[in-house]
């Protein structure tokens, strides 16, 4: 009896240890899909993490979280520890996100690509990478010489076929005669598979690789088969040196240093944020001085006009695989639409797997 | 899109090269199995391999070391299973089962450190023969020393197996360890050897996967391809030269789903993953039926616990 009474009295006090910490400080939590030192997403996640905590915030991080069951554990294990503002990091925490929200409504939730919204308290953010495939199909369109761009997708969701598509308008607005080879991984991190594909899409005559993977397999195996190719999520110069033209850099930092000094200071609200070139969510590396300077002055003013809107990655007309109009000639198309892009533009080879 | 020799060449070639770590971790279990021990821990093994091999590549700066290393850590690996089953005669199954587990584990906390550096360039042999002779070129040329290593592997552990006083001490000890025993033969002595003998082949096969295929330390790395190896060894009804058939088969079938891909074929990709697996079920239906066969080279007291009454 008296065990059961000893019980009761330690949870107690654990709770009100917990409250009490919850009201002293504000703390940010943020879930990782991967580990922090992946060198492409969860590094760069951690990297906005750490400017949060240069700007005087407290924050803690579980990474390497499975997207699944485990998730919606950690995200409520961090509501209930005391955090103020979590940031869940992979598209696959979207449902767990808005379960636990539902039972927190004291603490902000902040989703990264997805798009439910269920709550009061859950906020969405991505940003426009395809703005950077389009300055990659710029230069691949440029640089490649066999005409074949190989690209090495991992899920067929919206955002992958956007990438494919953004980067294959741009390479045919260059380059005509380019075709756009595609091997689907189905995995975002698996750097064997990831270094086979990128293998076979060398073997099949593509001159220049790009991949929506995670990994730096695919710039490795590039780098020693003497093609080109682009790194992905994060700066990967420094393992294939001599074959990276550039990388598209995610950088969340202004982001997640606005959102948690906007939560501290209770003007946090529900949106739905998706930040490109222009913001600067989406960055590039420094340009590969092997592709010439002509070349590097084309894309950084591509960069500019991307950035000011003066140029869009997706102006009519655009043409499906059939030959469909999806974009009429003078006009660009929607949010809605890309948010939604399930089919292939036209000079992209093979289906998108079901 | 070209078909022409040259190419077919290039296409084995990698065919080859992805099935290195198959045939390396399969015929290590394959003698590891023959002696009666079902050790289930080949990716747990595996994995460890790998990420001892980068570490030590990293911190020597000596691919020499980090190979030895990988195959050492393997070995040592496989001690904690050996004592387990061989000493505390717990159960084969679920202790391989565990070593997979802890060995997973094991390697994310090791290789902490050691995510996101570059690795090192193996030396690959008789590049400039690879180039110059078409077909065959890329086939036989251009490989790394482990590679020429694995394919020599199975013809060594078939001659090994029937031709040599210990191979037979090692299969009369799995088919029959109350017999060998009676024999003045030391069973646990011997399933101990080929313990540690496929620990040190599957830490191998993993520091060929962290050295040299994709040059780098991730998490769980090894994906899946122990289990590969298990179905392998059971694939080839514990026969060395069809280890070796069976991994240029599952090493294939990865390959050229790639390649069909990037020609524009349409293929489930699931089905394929799925394949060995499928495989192997159907040849172990096939050998159930004809039991002529499985006599031939199945090992009869696989996985049964061996306790000499004293």
């Amino acid at each position: 009896m008296y065990k059961n009474f000893l019980r009761y009295i330690i949870s107690v006090l654990f709770l009100l240890g917990v409250s009490g910490q919850a009201n002293a400080d504000f703390k940010v939590g943020f879930v990782y899909v991967g580990p922090t030192g992946d060198h492409g997403w969860t590094y760069q996640h951690d990297e906005g993490r750490k400017a949060v905590e240069a700007a005087g915030i407290k924050t803690t991080y579980v990474e390497s979280v499975p997207e699944g069951a485990d998730a919606e554990r950690v995200i409520r294990q961090l509501a209930q520890s005391g955090h103020d503002l979590i940031f869940t990091t992979s598209f696959g925490y979207m449902d767990p996100t808005n379960k636990v929200a539902k039972d927190f409504p004291n603490v902000k939730f902040e989703h990264a690509t997805g798009y439910k919204r269920e709550h009061s308290n859950v906020s969405t953010y991505s940003a426009r990478f395809y703005e950077g495939r389009t300055l990659l199909g710029h230069m691949a369109g440029k640089m490649t010489k066999t005409n074949v761009i190989g690209y090495i997708a991992s899920f067929p969701i919206p955002e992958v076929i956007r990438g494919i598509n953004a980067m294959t308008l741009a390479a045919q607005k260059v380059n005509p005669d380019i075709k756009t080879k595609i091997v689907w991984v189905f995995t975002w991190y698996d750097p064997g598979k990831e270094s086979e594909a990128a293998q076979a899409l060398i073997d099949q005559g593509a001159d220049v690789i790009m991949q929506h993977t995670d990994s730096t397999a695919p710039v490795q195996v590039a780098e020693k088969a003497g093609v080109w190719s682009f790194g992905q999520a994060s700066d990967m110069q420094r393992f294939a040196p001599k074959s990276i033209l550039t990388s598209i850099i995610d950088d969340w930092a202004p982001y997640y240093v606005e959102r948690s000094i906007a939560a501290r200071d209770g003007t946090w609200k529900q949106q739905d944020t998706w930040h490109g070139l222009k913001e600067g969510m989406v960055a590039m590396a420094p340009y590969n001085s092997a592709m010439g300077s002509d070349l590097v002055k084309e894309v950084e003013q591509l960069q500019k006009d991307l950035a000011s809107g003066k140029a869009h990655s997706f102006t009519g007309p655009i043409y499906d695989q059939k030959g469909n109009i999806l974009v009429a000639e003078g006009s660009v198309a929607d949010d809605g639409m890309l948010a939604g892009m399930n089919v292939y533009v036209k000079g992209v080879e093979g289906d998108i797997p079901q | 899109m070209s078909f022409d020799l040259n190419f077919i060449g290039i296409l084995i070639g990698a065919i080859m090269a992805s099935s290195v770590p198959l045939i390396l971790a399969a015929s290590g279990e394959l003698i590891t199995e023959r002696s009666g021990v079902l050790n289930l821990g080949v990716e747990g093994m595996m994995i460890i391999g790998a990420i001892s091999g980068f570490a030590l590549m990293v911190i020597t700066d000596n691919l020499f070391f980090a190979v030895l290393g990988s195959m050492i850590s393997g070995l040592i690996i496989s001690i904690i299973f050996g004592v387990l089953t061989q000493s505390l005669l717990t159960n084969h199954v679920a202790t391989g089962l565990a070593l997979t587990i802890f060995g997973i584990g094991m390697s994310a906390m090791i290789g902490k450190n050691f995510v996101g550096i570059p690795g090192k360039e193996f030396p690959l042999l008789f590049v400039n023969l690879k180039e110059n002779i078409p077909f065959l070129g890329p086939i036989i040329f251009g490989h790394s020393v482990i590679l020429y290593f694995a394919f020599l592997l199975p013809f060594l552990t078939n001659y090994f197996l029937r031709k040599t006083k210990i191979g037979l001490i090692i299969r009369a000890v799995g088919d029959s360890p109350t017999s060998a025993s009676n024999q003045g033969i030391n069973v646990t002595l011997v399933r101990y050897s080929c313990i540690l003998y496929g620990g040190a082949m599957c830490g191998l096969a993993g520091a060929y996967l962290s050295l040299i295929y994709t040059p780098q330390w991730i998490e769980n790395m090894t994906g899946g391809r122990g289990w590969i190896a298990l179905a392998l060894v059971v694939f080839a009804t514990w026969s060395p030269i069809k280890v070796l058939i069976g991994a240029l088969i599952f090493g294939g079938i990865t390959i050229l789903q790639l390649h069909m891909q990037a020609v524009g074929l349409r293929i489930p990709v699931q089905l394929l993953s799925a394949l060995p697996y499928i495989m192997t079920i159907i040849v172990l239906v096939v050998i159930s039926r004809d039991s002529r066969k499985i006599k031939l080279n199945t090992p009869t007291s696989l996985g049964q616990i061996f306790y000499k009454e004293k």
